[in-house]
C-alpha cells in the first residue's frame, strides 16, 4: 500500500527528500556544529517558517482540494500557540516561584505556591487568581492534549453550524473571518484570563532545559517542525489521494452534483474543516516557543488573509505549492520589511522597501491571481510536462 | 444679621438719594474701630453700612479687605490699599504716595470676619450690573453649596432682570432648600419640587441628602434613621461583614494564612513548632493542626474558625443608617429620587435609541455600496475599506486647499464621490471583469488591492491621523434634556444616510439603471438576451456602489480620525451588515444596519466599561444568526437565489 501510495505521488517522495536534505545541512552549518554559518537567530526563523509551510499546507487542503476559503485558520494556529504557552509560562514561572520560596522558614504550601504564581503570571493585568481555563497547565501532557483537542473542537462546532446551514463560498469566508476577530477581539481583554494584549511571553525559555543553549534548543525545534512537516504533508497527500480526494475534490468543482450523488457533502467538509484546524494548532504549538512570544495580535484577521496570500502565490491544489509560497513569501516580506532590500533611487524619490514592500506585495498578489492561477507550483507542471 | 442686611437693602432701594451723599472713606471713618481691629460680632453694622451706601467702590474694597490689604496710616487714622509698596485712595483708586516710611497698622480680619466679607461679597456679586459677574456668582454657589447662601441668594432673585439667571437662580435656591432649609417641612416641600428635574446636580443634592453609613451593632440603634437591614451572604459579603465587626471591635480578627505561617515561623523550637517537625508544615492542614497547638498553650491568640464567624455574624445585626436624622426628610427625598430615576431611564433608553439610530445610519452608508456590489455582481470588494478611506482623505486634501469648512465639505462630498466612482470603475475593468466566474479569487485580488492601498496611503499621509474637521454650524448638539442628546453631526449623518437611501431606492426602482441593474441581478444571461449590456451594468454599479463609499468616508471622517487604516475598522461591520440584512436587498441593508447598530448600542448599555467584549459578543450573535437565517433578513426569492 505505501509503495504503491508513493508511486502513485511522486512528489511526496521528492518533498521528502528535500526537506530532510534541507534539515541536514541546515544543522550542519548551525551553530551546534561549530561551523556557525547559519546563526541561531536564522535557524529560529527557518523553523518558524517550517510551521508556517505546515499550516500552508492544511490551508491548501482546505481550500484548493475543498473550496472553502477560510479566512480564520491562524486562530486554530494561535489557539496552539497559547495551549502549549500556558505550560511553558505555568512551568517556568514555577521554578522561579519556588526558587523564591526556598528562602523561607517554612516550606511552602501548594496554595502559597500558585497563589505566587498567579500573581507573577497575572499581575501584569492587575490580577492574582489562575482563570478557569489554566486548570491544566500544570501539566504538559494535558496541555498538548488541549494544543489538539481545542481547535479540533472549535472547528467542529463552527463548521458543524456553518455547513449545516449551507453556509458557502464568500459567505463561509467573511464568517471564518468574523469567527478569528471574535477570538482576537475576546483575547485583547485583559479579563480574558490570558493576560490580554501582553500575551504570553518567554516562551523561548524550556522549563527543564534552563542549563542547554539557545542553540541546541534551537535546532531541536527546528528538527520537530521538519518532522511536523513531514508528516503533515504525507499524511494530507494520503488524504487527498485515493477515493476520498476524488470526493473533496468534488466538492470543490460541483458541490451540488456530489451531494447529488449520494454523499455526504457536509460531513466530508466538516472533517477537513477539522482536521486541518488541528494541524494547525500543533503548527502554532511549534512555532510560538520558537517566536518567544504569543499575543492577539498574531490572530487577527489580517494574518489568515495573509495565509491565504501564500497558498494561492504558490499554487493551489498542490500540496508543494503551499510549502513553496509559504517559504518564500514569508522570508522574503522578512528579508524586505528587515531593511535586508537595498533602497532604490530614482532621483526625485527613493524607494524604501520597508514602505513600499507592501504595495508591491498587494500588486503582485492581484497579478498572480490575474495572470498565474496556479501561481508558482505551476511552473513545475511545464518542467515536468514538456519532457514527456 | 442676614436679615438687618436685607432691610438695609430694601431701605437703599426706597431712598437711594440719601446714600449717594457719602463716600467710602467716610463710612469707615465713622467705623474706624471696627475697621482696624475687625471682630465677627461688631463687623456687622460696618457691612449694613457699606451695603446701605451702594458705593461702587465698596466692592473692591470688601475683596482688598478681605485679601489683606487694608492698612490704616497711623498718622491721621486714615484706611489705604496698600499694593505693591505703594498706598492707593479707597476711593478714588489713585496712588497716593508710597507705603515706605509711613506708619501703618494692618487691618487683618480674622477667618469669622473673612466669610461675613465673603458673604456680602456674594450679595453684592448676585446683584452686580455686569451680567457676566452675576452668571460667575451663580456658579460659584452651584459649585460649593453652603446653607449660608441661601438667604443672600433669595434675596437676589426679585431683582433680576435677566430670565435665564432668574430661572437658574430659582433652581438653584430649590436645591439650597432642599438642603438646607430652617425647618424640616420647607425642607420636604422644596424636595418635593425637585422631584421633576432630571439634572445631575438635583440628583446629587437628592443622593447626598439619602448619603448612608454602614453600620453593625447588637440590637438596632433606638433613633437612628435606618435606610436599610442587611443580611450577610445575601446584601453584603460575608468577609466584608466580618471585617465591618472586626473593626467596629466587635469581634476578634481572623488570623489568615500570612498570619498563621508568620505566628509559626515566630514559634520554632528546635526545627519543631508546637512538636511537630517543620518539614512537614507544607500543607494548610498541618499548619492548622500546629498552630492549634501553640493557641492551647496560649502563645498565640486563638483561631477564629468559620462556626465562630457565621456565630458572629448571626449575633449582630448589620444595616445602613441615613447621615440625616429626619425620617421623613429621608423618605421625601427617597421617593422624588425614584421619580427621578424612572424618568431618566426612560430619557435613558431614548438615548440609546437615538444613539443606535445614528450608529445604524453609519453603518449604513457604510454598507450600502458594498451590498449594491455585491448583490448585483456576486462580488465581495474587500477593497470597500480602502475606499472609504479614499473618501475621507479626500475630505482631508480639500480642507488643506478650501480654508472655509463649510465650502470645503459642500466640495468634498460630490469629490470623495467622483474619486471613488472612479477608482471603483478602474478597478472593475482592470481586475475584476477577468475574474467574475471564480468569486473567491475576487475576494483575494480585491484584498491584494486593499493592502496596497492602504500602504499607499501610509506612504503618502503618515501614519499619524489627520483632522477632517467639521464646520461650525455642526458643532455642539440638540439636547432635549440633562440626558438626552445628539451631537448635531450624528444628525447630519443620519440625514445624509436617508438621502441617500431614498436616492437609491429611487434609481433602483424608478430608472432605466435601476431596471436594468435589477435585471441583471436576477438573471444576467435573460438580462444580456433582452439587449442589456451587462459589462456596462457591472461597470456602473461598482462606480455606484464605490462613490457612495466614499461619500460615507468624509461622513465617517468628520467625527473619527482620517487614518490609513480606517477602512479596516468598518470592513468587518460592513461584511456584517451586508450578510445579515441579506444580499441585493437595499432593505435588507437598512434592517442589518439597525439590527447590528441596535445590538452594538445595547450590549454597550449592558456592559459600558467592556467595548472589545461588546463587538465579541455581536459577533458571535451574528453566527448564530446566519445559522437561522442564511440569507439575510431579506432574502432575494426564485431563481435568483439559487446558487
Amino acid at each position: 500500500m505505501g509503495k504503491s501510495f508513493l508511486s502513485q505521488n511522486p512528489s511526496v517522495l521528492w518533498f521528502l527528500i528535500g526537506l530532510s536534505v534541507f534539515t541536514l545541512v541546515v544543522t550542519l552549518l548551525s551553530e551546534v556544529t561549530g561551523i556557525a554559518f547559519i546563526s541561531t537567530s536564522f535557524v529560529k526563523t527557518l523553523g518558524k517558517t517550517l510551521c508556517l509551510c505546515l499550516i500552508a499546507v492544511a490551508m491548501d487542503v482546505v481550500w484548493g482540494y475543498c473550496g472553502i476559503l477560510s479566512l480564520g485558520h491562524f486562530a486554530f494556529f494561535g489557539i496552539g500557540g497559547y495551549a502549549i504557552g500556558m505550560w511553558l509560562m505555568y512551568a517556568r514561572t514555577e521554578i522561579i516561584v519556588l526558587e523564591s520560596l526556598a528562602g523561607q522558614v517554612l516550606p511552602p504550601t501548594p496554595q502559597e505556591v500558585s497563589d505566587a504564581i498567579g500573581t507573577q503570571i497575572f499581575g501584569v493585568v492587575g490580577s492574582s487568581e489562575f482563570p478557569l481555563i489554566w486548570a491544566f497547565a500544570d501539566s504538559l501532557a494535558l496541555q498538548l492534549l488541549m494544543v489538539v483537542l481545542v481547535p479540533g473542537a472549535l472547528a467542529l462546532v463552527f463548521g458543524w453550524l456553518a455547513f449545516r446551514s449551507r453556509v458557502t463560498g464568500v459567505y463561509l469566508s467573511i464568517l471564518t473571518q468574523a469567527m478569528t476577530l471574535a477570538l482576537a477581539l475576546y483575547l485583547f481583554q485583559n479579563d480574558s484570563g490570558l493576560r490580554g494584549n501582553n500575551g504570553l511571553s518567554g516562551l523561548q525559555n524550556i522549563p527543564g532545559f534552563e542549563d542547554t543553549s539557545q542553540a541546541t534548543i534551537s535546532i531541536i525545534f527546528f528538527w520537530a517542525s521538519a518532522l511536523a512537516l513531514g508528516l503533515g504533508y504525507v499524511f494530507f497527500a494520503w488524504v487527498v489521494s485515493g477515493k476520498m480526494g476524488s470526493v473533496i475534490k468534488g466538492i470543490r468543482d460541483n458541490e451540488a452534483r456530489v451531494r447529488f450523488l449520494g454523499y455526504h457533502v457536509e460531513s466530508y467538509k466538516l472533517f477537513i474543516f477539522t482536521i486541518t484546524a488541528v494541524v494547525s494548532g500543533i503548527a502554532g504549538a511549534l512555532y510560538y516557543p520558537q517566536a518567544g512570544i504569543i499575543n492577539p495580535g498574531e490572530i487577527a484577521p489580517i494574518a489568515s488573509i495573509y495565509l491565504a496570500v501564500w497558498v494561492a502565490i504558490g499554487g493551489r491544489g498542490r500540496l508543494y505549492g503551499a510549502v513553496i509560497g509559504a517559504a518564500f513569501v514569508s522570508l522574503l516580506s522578512s528579508w524586505f520589511t528587515g531593511g535586508g532590500a537595498p533602497d532604490v533611487p530614482l532621483g526625485f524619490y527613493t524607494i524604501k522597501w520597508t514602505d513600499w514592500w507592501l504595495v508591491l506585495l498587494g500588486l503582485s498578489f492581484v497579478a498572480v491571481t490575474l495572470f498565474f492561477p496556479k501561481g508558482i507550483g505551476g511552473l513545475f507542471d511545464k518542467l515536468v510536462r514538456k519532457p514527456s | 444679621m442676614l436679615r438687618k442686611l436685607l432691610m438695609a437693602l430694601a431701605l437703599c432701594c426706597a431712598m437711594p438719594a440719601l446714600a449717594t451723599a457719602q463716600t467710602l472713606q467716610s463710612i469707615l471713618q465713622t467705623h474706624s474701630e471696627e475697621v482696624a481691629k475687625p471682630g465677627r460680632r461688631t463687623v456687622g453694622v460696618l457691612l449694613d453700612d457699606l451695603v446701605a451706601s451702594e458705593l461702587p467702590q465698596a466692592v473692591p474694597f470688601l475683596e482688598a479687605w478681605r485679601d489683606r490689604e487694608i492698612v490704616l496710616r497711623e498718622d491721621d487714622g486714615l484706611f489705604f490699599r496698600q499694593r505693591d509698596g505703594d498706598l492707593f485712595d479707597l476711593d478714588t483708586g489713585e496712588v497716593v504716595g508710597a507705603s515706605d516710611g509711613v506708619a501703618l497698622a494692618e487691618a487683618r480680619p480674622n477667618g469669622g470676619v473673612r466669610r461675613a466679607i465673603g458673604d456680602v461679597l456674594v450679595q453684592f456679586q448676585l446683584s452686580d450690573p455686569d451680567i457676566t459677574k452675576r452668571q460667575a456668582a451663580v456658579d460659584a454657589i452651584a459649585r460649593s453649596m453652603d446653607a449660608s447662601q441661601l438667604a443672600p441668594l433669595a434675596a437676589s432673585v426679585a431683582g433680576e432682570p435677566d430670565p435665564t439667571l432668574r430661572a437658574t437662580k430659582e433652581r438653584l435656591i430649590g436645591l439650597l432648600q432642599a438642603s438646607f432649609a430652617p425647618t424640616a417641612d420647607a425642607r420636604i416641600q422644596a424636595i418635593a419640587d425637585l422631584g421633576s428635574d432630571l439634572s445631575v446636580d438635583t440628583r446629587a443634592v437628592l443622593s447626598k441628602i439619602l448619603a448612608t453609613e454602614p453600620g453593625v451593632a447588637v440590637t438596632l440603634p433606638e433613633g437612628a434613621n435606618i435606610a436599610a437591614i442587611l443580611t450577610p451572604g445575601v446584601d453584603l459579603g460575608t468577609d466584608e461583614a466580618y471585617a465591618q465587626l472586626v473593626k467596629a471591635s466587635l469581634a476578634p480578627p481572623v488570623t489568615s494564612a500570612a498570619d498563621v505561617r508568620r505566628a509559626l515561623e515566630a514559634n520554632i523550637v528546635d526545627g519543631t513548632v508546637g512538636g511537630l517537625p517543620v518539614a512537614t508544615m507544607d500543607t494548610q492542614e498541618a499548619r492548622a493542626a500546629a498552630y492549634q497547638v501553640l493557641a492551647e498553650a496560649g502563645t498565640v491568640p486563638p483561631l477564629v474558625t468559620p462556626d465562630d464567624q457565621a456565630a458572629a455574624l448571626n449575633a449582630h445585626v448589620f444595616y445602613l443608617s441615613y447621615s440625616e436624622p429626619d425620617v421623613a426628610i429621608t423618605d421625601a427625598a427617597r421617593a422624588s429620587l425614584d421619580a427621578i430615576e424612572t424618568k431618566v431611564a426612560l430619557s435613558q433608553a431614548a438615548d440609546l435609541g437615538l444613539d443606535a439610530l445614528s450608529l445604524a445610519s453609519i453603518y449604513f452608508l457604510a454598507a450600502i455600496g458594498l451590498a449594491i456590489t455585491f448583490g448585483v455582481m456576486g462580488v465581495i470588494n474587500m477593497a470597500h475599506g480602502e475606499f472609504i478611506m479614499m473618501g475621507a482623505y479626500t475630505g482631508y486634501v480639500v480642507q488643506l486647499f478650501v480654508p472655509d469648512y463649510t465650502v470645503s465639505i459642500i466640495i468634498a462630498l460630490p469629490l470623495a464621490f467622483a474619486v471613488t466612482f472612479g477608482a471603483g470603475v478602474a478597478m472593475e475593468r482592470l481586475v475584476i471583469r477577468h475574474l467574475y466566474h471564480r468569486p473567491l479569487e475576487t475576494l483575494l485580488a480585491t484584498f491584494g488591492i486593499s493592502i496596497a492601498l492602504q500602504q499607499l496611503a501610509k506612504n503618502i499621509f503618515g501614519t499619524q491621523a489627520r483632522p477632517l474637521t467639521s464646520p461650525s454650524w455642526l458643532d455642539g448638539a440638540l439636547v432635549f434634556n440633562d440626558v438626552i442628546a445628539i451631537s448635531y453631526i450624528r444628525i447630519a449623518i443620519f440625514v445624509l444616510a436617508l438621502i441617500f437611501l431614498a436616492l437609491i431606492v429611487y434609481v433602483l426602482r424608478r430608472t432605466r439603471l435601476g431596471l436594468e441593474v435589477r435585471a441583471v441581478t436576477q438573471n444576467p444571461g435573460m438580462a444580456s438576451s433582452m439587449g442589456i449590456n451587462p459589462d456596462r451594468i457591472n461597470m456602473m454599479t461598482f462606480g455606484l456602489g464605490s462613490g457612495i463609499a466614499g461619500i460615507a468616508g468624509v461622513a465617517i471622517g468628520l467625527f473619527a480620525q482620517v487614518t490609513s487604516e480606517m477602512g479596516q475598522a468598518y470592513i468587518v461591520q460592513s461584511f456584517m451588515t451586508v450578510v445579515v440584512g441579506g444580499v441585493g436587498s437595499v432593505f435588507g441593508t437598512l434592517a442589518g444596519a439597525g439590527l447590528i447598530g441596535g445590538l452594538q448600542k445595547g450590549i454597550e448599555w449592558l456592559n459600558p466599561s467592556n467595548t472589545l467584549a461588546a463587538q465579541t459578543y455581536m459577533i458571535l450573535f451574528i453566527i448564530l444568526f446566519i445559522q437561522f437565517r442564511p440569507k439575510g433578513i431579506v432574502a432575494l426569492k426564485g431563481r435568483s437565489s439559487a446558487d
